[in-house]
């Protein structure tokens, strides 16, 4: 990259309304309250930035950044090489605030579906990937296929499955992309046997301030630390332009699924440890708003892609490959705050759990039932109301089951129920520094905002996590304390050390990065009192 | 940076020293709250209460002194202060204020320009400025301590809260003026405070410690409520308050 072209104003790199690029000139002068214009627009290519409120799927803790849509490779390269120049700032306006501003001005952003503040940054840039979304042919020998970020895995499932491939790891929506499920390293179902998400990438092709670097696990030794560190880095080390996936082969769309019910937490739990290992994929739902009998009834649904030999040669076998189209069901609207409330949601609960046959096996499921039960209603993040929800998923080793009942019952006890809790068995870690899952248990649970004990229950819940080598699902946080982060990721250091290789002046940064303190991790100068120092009692 | 229940990282408080300011400082430094800046007229005690919250935990607080009588400065001092927080702040709180004096025989003049620019045009001016930058961040919250003085103003202290009243109406319209910009603005309400404000005064109907406001503005956050009633009762109370015909308003003790 010439250092010449660094230079260049945002507007000239990507053509800019003229609003946007008064505000751009209004970040040297003196602060004003900006009159806010066209909030809501999505960026189109041809006016592709706009000032937007983001917030993650949870929508808690919204924040306002310029939103870009490059279109290819090269405008993320020019993008990112502007956001990675010092801000000089004209001469003598030196004291300006923005201009002690932390470092990390730009984060990519694929279809929101992180549950808190991953994808969006403060005042800064953030990177739409959604016209990075080419889709390459499948190699039909190794199911290799090459696919843009922007790709959403419901694009991706819907070009390979008529084909006869799967993606290799899914979790509970296709609504995220390729470059989201490579960011979080995301988990699905089969975590236990098969791993997340990275592990089935032969290669990215990462945009960083100091350019294009196309890096896999079988590298060179730096190349592939620079892949592992961006396999749940959380988009911190670049901006993931495309990657290489390993699809599995598939005969049909459907699962053959066998499902159980259970009483009480403990038989679940023994059951998942006996014999989940049988299985390719295994989940489990847990009712935590029951208000009789024992702790943590439960319904288990495990199962693997059905063989064609499995549907006969009724409708369905002729239909091997089918995927349902989209429901077309939404939420509208925002609903009252009240709506998901304490009874709704016991309605819900017994509801799933007495639909939930005592003990099936072998049941023909359409797919998308199976993975994506969610997915049939649109904006179901909105029912939580105006003030959102937050997720809190911890991983913890397989001695963790006494920490899965504590967390199910100090919030219940907290006056703060999760309406919905999945539980699963992961298998061995991966190899990424920020990657989440812990051999053991995970358990995810889902709050919606409100309750006044519930932030320092889930304060408390951490500690505890932290304790028990546990942590936290960072894709799904928007809430940790930064100090257990160290506890929690003892190898953060080494996501900081490869960040520090691609972009030195650590350009990029999210809101959750900043949060959690992760751009300053073991920097030098750490007890550096700061620019403020001086002015103390001036 | 604000997390999902809107619990600050890094505070400023205009009017530092101030008894319900140390309490919710206390409150927030106990929660995840790590970068303070206290901003106010007393060196001294400024230092004071810094010391007290980096024993609490804080691991970064400084000071900065102000003159409230020169709006003119406004501008400046929250520039230093967000300088001093290190260039961005998720919590700014404006406590700055004072009562009138009280008065046995008329009003004075001077005193009633004091009040008003003690209680409206440096608030008003420091506000305009705070505003700006929190946009220009992309994310924040603004505080704003007014009091039920302004909802109806008494014969008792109308200097007050009549200027009072002015800050309110002024931090409500800059609520809407932000809106959609990732910043938002509480005004608080609270009765009565037991203070040092108020202290050697008679109490009102209703009284709260600082720590019974400093409580509701936590949860007034955490809900994104627009205007915080300490107790929330007073709502209304005052909706009553309101609909009194002046010749009962003007003989309720004072």
């Amino acid at each position: 990259m010439s250092s010449g072209e660094g230079g260049r104003p945002l507007a000239e790199i990507i053509e800019l309304p003229d609003a946007q690029a008064r505000s751009e000139a209004n970040l040297r002068g003196p602060a004003r309250v900006p009159r806010p214009t066209a909030r809501r627009r999505r960026p189109t290519a041809c006016q592709p930035a706009s000032t937007r409120v983001l917030s993650g799927w949870g929508r808690t803790a919204p924040s306002v950044a310029t939103v870009v849509r490059p279109a290819d490779g090269r405008q993320v390269l020019e993008l990112l090489a502007r956001a990675s120049e010092p801000s000089d700032g004209t001469p003598g306006s030196g004291s300006h605030p923005s201009q002690l501003a932390p470092a990390g001005r730009i984060i990519a952003r694929g279809l929101g579906r992180s549950y808190g503040d991953a994808a969006q940054r403060a005042g800064g840039l953030v990177v739409d990937t959604s016209a990075l979304d080419s889709l390459g042919p499948i190699d039909p020998d190794r199911g290799l296929v090459e696919v843009g970020s922007g790709v959403g895995l419901d694009a991706l499932i819907r070009h390979a499955l008529p084909k006869g491939w799967f993606v290799p790891v899914t979790p509970g929506t296709r609504h995220v992309t390729v470059g989201g499920a490579v960011a979080a390293d995301v988990h699905g179902k089969n975590h236990h046997l098969e791993g997340s998400f990275c592990s089935h990438v032969a290669e990215i092709a990462l945009a960083t301030p100091t350019g294009m670097h196309v890096v896999g696990p079988d590298g060179a030794p730096e190349e592939a630390a620079l892949f592992w560190a961006t396999a749940g880095g959380m988009g911190l080390t670049g901006v993931v332009v495309s990657a290489t996936v390993r699809l599995v082969p598939v005969e049909t769309s459907w699962m053959l699924v066998d499902t159980e019910r259970f009483d009480d937490l403990d038989t679940l739990m023994a059951t998942m440890e006996a014999s989940d290992d049988r299985y390719r994929y295994s989940v489990a739902w847990v009712d935590c708003s029951a208000r009789r009998g024992p702790l943590g009834r439960s319904v288990l649904t495990r199962g693997d892609h059905a063989p064609r030999a499995a549907l006969g040669t009724g409708r369905r076998g002729r239909r091997a490959v089918a995927l349902a189209s989209p429901s077309g069901l939404r939420v509208p609207l925002p609903a009252p705050s009240r709506l998901v409330n304490s009874h709704i949601v016991r309605a819900f609960n017994e509801a799933w759990f007495r639909r939930a046959p005592r003990h099936q096996t072998a049941a023909l499921q359409p797919l998308d039932a199976f993975f994506y039960p969610l997915d049939g209603l649109g904006d179901w993040n909105l029912l939580y109301g105006r003030a959102g929800f937050v997720q809190y998923q911890f991983a913890v080793g397989p001695d963790g089951g006494e920490l899965v009942r504590r967390a199910i019952q100090s919030t219940t006890e907290a006056g703060a129920p999760s309406s919905l809790a999945v539980l699963k068995r992961f298998g061995p870690s991966d190899p990424g520094p920020l990657s989440f899952p812990i051999a053991g248990w995970t358990l995810a649970l889902d709050f919606p905002v409100g309750p006044p004990g519930l932030p320092g229950v889930l304060d408390r819940l951490d500690e505890m996590v932290a304790e028990a080598g546990g942590r936290v699902y960072l894709a799904k946080d928007a809430r940790l304390r930064p100090e257990l982060l160290g506890a929690m990721y003892p190898r953060a250091a080494e996501l900081l050390a490869a960040r520090l290789s691609v972009d030195p002046t650590l350009s990029l940064g999210s809101d959750l990065s900043r949060r959690l303190g992760l751009d300053d991790l073991g920097r030098p100068g750490d007890d550096d009192p700061g620019p403020g120092g001086g002015l103390a009692g001036a | 940076m604000l997390d999902a229940f809107g619990h600050p990282q890094s505070a400023l408080v205009l009017g530092g020293t101030s008894d319900i300011a140390t309490a919710l400082l206390g409150a927030l430094v106990a929660d995840r709250c790590r970068t303070v800046v206290l901003a106010g007229r007393d060196d001294g005690r400024l230092r004071a209460a810094a010391a007290r919250l980096a024993d609490a935990g804080a691991t970064s607080v400084e000071t900065v002194t102000f003159d409230a009588t020169r709006p003119e400065d406004a501008d400046r001092v929250v520039a230093r202060c967000l300088a001093a927080a290190g260039g961005q702040v998720d919590l700014a709180v404006m406590a700055v204020g004072r009562l009138d004096q009280p008065r046995r025989d008329g009003l004075d003049p001077a005193d009633v320009a004091a009040v008003a620019t003690v209680n409206f045009a440096w608030p008003a001016a420091a506000l305009a400025s705070l505003a700006g930058h929190l946009c220009e961040q992309g994310q924040g919250r603004i505080v704003v301590l007014s009091s039920v003085a302004g909802v109806r103003v008494r014969p008792a202290n109308f200097p007050y809260g009549a200027a009072k009243r002015g800050i309110d109406a002024f931090a409500l319209a800059l609520a809407d003026e932000v809106a959609g910009s990732g910043v938002s603005v509480h005004v608080v309400r609270p009765g009565f405070v037991h203070s040092k404000m108020t202290a050697g005064r008679r109490a009102a109907p209703f009284a709260v410690t600082p720590a019974e406001v400093a409580e509701a503005v936590r949860r007034g956050i955490e809900r994104d409520e627009r205007i915080i009633w300490v107790p929330g009762f007073l709502r209304w109370v005052f909706v009553g308050m309101r609909l009194l015909p002046p010749a009962l308003w003007r003989r309720l003790p004072a």
